[in-house]
């Protein structure tokens, strides 16, 4: 079916740069910062929107990266886990997520900080429950949410 | 898919190949249908972010909401919050954050699962549903817009428009729950919204609708009925739970049982019942 489609350019700014890529009109986003444009941070876990493991940041809102048609993203600012750190140095949640053992497999975190990211940049103090619900639509399943939780936490504390 | 940019242009297709285009918004039902191999020719015309459909607007009478508004665009509505609280907590109840940045409230109606949070808030507060086509727009009421398991009143060449509801349950009870395996992401296994306003110790006016439990989002009229001009008592409370049973038909699926859903639900009906008698909102 695809080979009868037509192929769209579709120009978005990824982390700070411009891009442009050549796809078709309900590729995935996720299928494209991965396969395109080499940005293996967001994950496939589910790919129908329940896991949160593909989250990444569009115009300055979380989004399911595996449910968002490539097309829809023509003109957009994408953030994703490869943008928070500065060169070397960490960005604070990432930072936090290592020192409070936020991590183990690694699959759920990129998701993880993006959506506790998108949570301070709109609530630099979030309170328990905001922090939860924050990242209600992140599942994991070894890590444990606690070490996740202290993990905003303590970024948010650090960042104060 | 096509993005056409306008609501014109997107009606134009509409008009020129009914029943040939199917609507996207955010994605978050028909994006999971498409990777599924469930839309073959289909071709699917893009609404997201169309300005025309992602206005709220405010008159002295009533609140129109574009039905290209997310789940978060109605959280973060402050006469929305204020007013209309079983619709803001069920954006609330909706997914996790990144499908409420996306999902849109036109989507849930025109998806028209029986299962979908928004939808009981929408029947009690007796929205309106504006429908837009290339032959002009129609208001029709929103109670009864569901014919059937995913069947609606929408015509193929037509397009949710708008969501009108009018501002007058400001004084009223609010009561809202969903039960379901989690919070966040998992899909009911019953959600209810009710309304309801006590004058003099008898109920003056009293709104129930409940998801999941028949094929189409269910407002219980036979229910609400036998309810006004009651004054709430335990014997009044066995009575209307017996009156509402025989207006749902559950059943047993990959959430849940007939059996469990008609026992919580009886439940959620009779703390509604407590709430209301006792004025305290739960919304």
């Amino acid at each position: 079916m695809k080979a009868h489609q037509p192929q769209h350019d579709v120009s978005l700014t990824v982390n700070g740069e411009p891009k442009t890529v050549r796809a078709y009109a309900m590729e995935r986003l996720l299928d494209v910062l991965r396969n395109q444009l080499g940005l293996t941070g967001a994950k496939e876990g589910c790919g129908e929107g329940e896991c949160g493991s593909c989250s990444v940041l569009v115009d300055d809102n979380l989004v399911n990266s595996c449910l968002m048609p490539v097309l829809q993203a023509q003109g957009t600012k994408i953030v994703t886990i490869e943008g928070l750190a500065q060169g070397s140095k960490l960005h604070t949640l990432q930072q936090a997520f290592l020192d409070c053992g936020g991590a183990q497999c690694g699959i759920c975190t990129p998701g993880m900080i993006l959506a506790a990211y998108h949570l301070l940049n709109r609530k630099p103090k979030p309170n328990p429950e905001e922090i939860r619900e924050s990242l209600a639509g992140n599942l994991c399943r070894c890590t444990g949410y606690t070490q996740i939780c202290e993990a905003v936490t303590e970024a948010a504390k650090r960042a104060s | 898919m096509v993005a056409p940019g306008s609501l014109q242009a997107a009606v134009s297709l509409l008009a020129e190949q009914p029943g040939v285009w199917l609507p996207i918004a955010g994605g978050t039902d028909v994006m999971v249908q498409y990777a599924a191999g469930k839309l073959p020719a289909r071709k699917l015309v893009s609404l997201w972010n169309l300005p025309e459909l992602r206005r709220i607007e405010l008159t002295e009478k009533e609140i129109a909401i574009g039905a290209g508004c997310t789940y978060t665009d109605l959280r973060q509505h402050e006469t929305l919050e204020r007013e209309f609280p079983l619709l803001t907590t069920a954006a609330r109840w909706t997914g996790g954050i990144a499908n409420q940045n996306r999902g849109t409230l036109g989507g849930n109606i025109a998806n028209a699962s029986p299962a979908a949070d928004s939808l009981p808030a929408l029947l009690v507060y007796e929205a309106e549903l504006i429908l837009i086509s290339a032959r002009g727009a129609r208001h029709i009421p929103y109670a009864g817009f569901h014919t059937g398991y995913k069947k609606t009143r929408l015509q193929p060449d037509e397009l949710v428009q708008a969501i009108r509801l009018p501002r007058r349950f400001g004084d009223y009870v609010s009561y809202s729950r969903k039960v379901g395996a989690r919070n966040a992401q998992a899909i009911s296994k019953v959600c209810i919204a009710a309304l309801g306003r006590i004058r003099q110790g008898i109920v003056d006016d009293a709104r129930i609708a409940v998801g999941s439990v028949a094929p189409v989002p269910l407002r219980l009229s036979n229910t609400e009925r036998l309810l006004r001009g009651q004054r709430i008592d335990d014997e009044l409370v066995r009575r209307i739970t017996n009156t509402a049973i025989e207006e749902i038909q559950p059943i047993n699926d990959i959430r849940s049982t007939a059996v469990y859903r008609s026992v919580v639900f009886k439940n959620l009906v009779t703390e509604f019942l407590v709430q209301l008698a006792a004025g305290e909102n739960q919304a």
